[in-house]
């Protein structure tokens, strides 16, 4: 005999909706939170190619094996990995499904009058009885209005209902937050990053080409690009002579709108950014740019320029590549700037304040094929010297050239660099909205208190007086004798 | 001028730390001496030995903790405060600083929490907690007092930082007394409780207190981390980039909701409320701790 338990059979609408109930369920929804919760510390632990994408490099070079497996669960971009998506998505809808029919209710009862007085009042919260004078029932109805309750009248007995306030705030919360995700997808949508870095004295045009870095929303292109022009003019950062942590960063900038002939002169700092419009421009980092002059063995300029170094600690010290493709055969500087020049025993030539006291251009020159034809891309601050030879080893102070067979370099002098970080995001004010009513839909939802208080004179003029408050909200015994010592007029 | 008054903060600290030992000590002698021995003649008048708890014999000492304990916050204060005027910014640029202002707030949400409940049970562990904080603090953490970096200078700094602190000050607190439930739930399931914890509330009162004191702070824990979204924006450029104290924040907020969700609509309470509590709150230490001092990216303002 089997024993098997006979399941009813469900239709496709039946089983829809079988689905349905159990994702809006109050149960599903809090395992969906907390796993919410529990799929965001991965992207805290494992770095991330959106934050750190040299560090991801160096997991893959580090530990290869591994890192093509955290790869395939989308390891490095937990944010926008697909199961994070799906589990958002599903708490999103699993929040609708349950804020939505709620608010409709919440609406009805509004409208309705608060529920009948129950028959038997001293079965409820803070009952009392007494003797009464007949004018009870019109002292009440005052005093539910200056307390603002809702009240419904009937021949002897008020029910009057206050707080609603409550359920208004929790699902306004609720509501808001779904605001906050639109915001959120309207800004990865149609949103806009780019970086760039800009030496002092330089002009930046916002065209495709003069960025670093430039990322687009899915739904945008670069002809939403706003063509701003923005000139460094001087960039100016402050140290603490005791700790060498920074003061100060400023830099003064020209800026030149779309479609307008005049420019106005402004101040960049961290914290303060540039707008346009909706986009805006902030400065994110900064290092020192040699400027230097590399000659041929004729003595024909071969380059000369700026060229940006990336700094690698905290005084400063930078290291960058100086690519000479048109000498033949190609020549190439591996070098490092140190601001504040200082020998230490073991790592050598060391820079012991960020700023620019005693600037130094240490490097080594080396001839062969510096790879750029090849298509491969590679980082402008390093050179793949496994096809070179090192022909020269030397340093040089500002004014200074050195020498070497195939020509010379001379370290000319320096200009400081600034990193713009310029950010299109049409959806953050959505977000911010959403934020402050999230904030005072849970305000009214943790600090309202919904009662209910009700009187009756019964056949034999006693006064009944009792109440009700949901979720154990505090204080209604007191506000109960606040409002029979008004009745018994003892106020 | 300004290492001297760092050296006056430094003072105020110490003697700190001095005051809550003491606050430490009597609070150990007023649990320990509040039973008293049996007396003969109930010794031998019945069968069962029984103790007698008498509060009366102890409430000096009582009395004194409290008030070394309202000591110790104001000494602590003066020394947050001088460190502020020796650094000319609010004192929340590294990690010591983050470490005396967290023990100031943890002592405060400990004060105000005690004028309307009774808490004074709870001083034994505030007094140790606090004391090993600022011993940390002044050991393993302490800076010399500088300037502010040039991102954390903004009005945003005042705003956030102190939404985040009073918040994990409280949270804290509701922890201490989850972890109470929890504790003496154990005893109660194993027979009666301890004459030592007879006098402590009942579990009923200690379970709604730590949702109290949640359900209290979780709008300003929100407010915290919207304040550093907005921050966040004018700083770096994006209000939300998933840095590892974001995720953090994120992390401690989603588990406080299941909290908050978890009592008010499923209607959990005990044992299982308490330990969500304890995993809430232990999120917000992680954060604190871990991406602080290990952790990279934007929020490494800890200075070691």
């Amino acid at each position: 005999m089997s024993t098997e338990p006979v399941l009813p059979e469900l239709d496709a609408t039946g089983l829809a909706r079988f689905m349905w109930r159990q994702l809006t369920s109050m149960r599903t929804a809090l395992i969906l939170l907390m796993m919410l919760g529990v799929a965001a510390v991965p992207g805290s632990l494992i770095p991330q190619r959106s934050q750190n994408p040299m560090a991801v490099r160096q997991y893959f070079i580090d530990s290869p094996e591994l890192a093509r497996w955290i790869e395939r669960f989308s390891g490095f971009a937990v944010y926008s990995s697909p199961w994070f998506s799906a589990i958002y998505i599903l708490l999103f809808i699993s929040l609708i499904g349950c804020v939505l029919p709620r608010t409709l209710e919440h609406f009805k009862a509004m409208r309705a009058l608060p529920p009948l007085t129950p028959r038997n009042l001293s079965r409820m919260e803070s009952f009392q009885e007494f003797k009464g004078n007949g004018q009870e029932l019109i002292d009440a109805q005052a005093w539910f209005k200056k307390a603002r309750f809702r009240v419904r009248i009937e021949e002897n007995n008020i029910s009057a209902e206050k707080g609603y306030l409550r359920e208004t705030g929790n699902l306004l919360f609720h509501l808001s937050l779904i605001l906050i995700l639109i915001g959120v997808s309207v800004g990865s949508l149609f949103g806009m990053r780019g970086e760039a870095i800009i030496n002092k004295g330089e002009r930046f045009i916002s065209v495709p080409t003069s960025y670093d870095t430039l990322s687009f929303g899915k739904l945008v292109n670069e002809d939403s690009l706003q063509p701003f022009i923005i000139e460094v003019i001087d960039f100016v950062a402050k140290y603490d002579a005791l700790s060498n942590a920074p003061q100060d960063y400023t830099a003064t900038v020209r800026v030149t709108n779309p479609g307008e002939k005049t420019s106005t002169v402004k101040t960049l700092k961290v914290n303060r950014p540039l707008t346009f419009g909706n986009t805006r421009v902030y400065l994110q980092a900064n290092g020192y740019s040699p400027i230097v002059t590399v000659r041929d063995s004729k003595g024909q300029v071969a380059l000369q320029g700026p060229v940006p170094f990336l700094p690698q600690d905290g005084n400063l010290r930078s290291i960058g590549s100086i690519k000479v493709p048109d000498a033949d055969p190609q020549i190439g500087f591996v070098a490092s700037f140190l601001p504040t020049f200082a020998r230490s025993a073991q790592q050598g030539g060391i820079s012991v304040f960020p700023e620019a006291l005693d600037p130094k251009l240490l490097f080594s020159i080396w001839q062969g094929d510096l790879g750029l034809d090849s298509g491969a891309p590679q980082s402008v601050y390093r050179i793949d010297t496994s096809k070179m030879k090192r022909v020269g080893l030397s340093s040089l102070k500002p004014g200074e050239t050195f020498s070497y067979p195939q020509g010379s370099i001379t370290f000319e002098t320096f200009v400081p660099w600034v990193n713009l970080q310029i950010v299109d995001d049409p959806g953050k004010s959505y977000a911010l909205y959403g934020a402050i009513a999230a904030i005072l839909g849970l305000l009214a939802s943790l600090f309202g208190r919904r009662r209910r208080i009700w009187v009756r004179i019964t056949s034999s003029g006693v006064v009944e007086v009792a109440g009700l408050a949901k979720n154990g909200a505090p204080g209604l015994e007191a506000e109960i004798q606040s409002f029979v010592k008004y009745l018994r007029r003892e106020l | 001028m300004q290492t001297t008054w760092a050296y006056i903060s430094n003072y105020f600290v110490y003697s700190a730390m001095g005051v809550f030992a003491l606050s430490f000590f009597a609070h150990a002698f007023e649990t320990a001496w509040a039973v008293r021995a049996p007396e003969q003649s109930e010794a031998t008048s019945g069968s069962v030995l029984t103790k007698t708890l008498d509060y009366t014999r102890t409430e000096r000492a009582a009395r004194i903790a409290t008030a070394m304990m309202i000591l110790g916050f104001l000494l602590l204060l003066a020394g947050v405060i001088a460190r502020g005027i020796s650094a000319k910014h609010v004192p929340w640029g590294n990690m010591y600083e983050f470490s005396i202002t967290g023990a100031l707030a943890f002592t405060g949400a400990y004060l105000v929490a005690l004028r309307k409940h009774d808490l004074r049970w709870l001083g034994l562990f505030v007094s140790i907690s606090v004391l090993l904080t600022l011993g940390t603090a002044v050991t393993l953490l302490y800076r010399n007092s500088s300037p502010l970096v040039p991102a954390l200078k903004s009005t945003w700094l005042v705003i956030h930082v102190v939404a985040a602190i009073i918040s994990g000050g409280v949270f804290l607190l509701a922890n201490v007394i989850a972890a109470s439930y929890l504790y003496l739930e154990s005893m109660e399931s194993k027979g009666e409780r301890k004459p030592w914890a007879k006098r402590l509330p009942d579990l009923e009162t200690l379970d709604q207190l730590s949702y109290r004191l949640v359900a209290f702070v979780f709008p300003l824990w929100t407010f915290a981390v919207i304040a550093g979204a907005i921050w966040a924006e004018s700083a770096w450029g994006r209000y939300w980039g998933w840095d590892p104290k974001e995720t953090w924040a994120f992390i401690t907020w989603v588990a406080y909701a299941a909290y908050l969700h978890a009592r008010v609509t499923i209607g959990w309470r005990g044992k299982r409320a308490a330990w969500l509590c304890l995993f809430a709150g232990s999120t917000f230490l992680f954060n604190y701790v871990y991406v602080n001092v290990w952790g990279t990216g934007k929020h490494t303002y800890s200075g070691l």
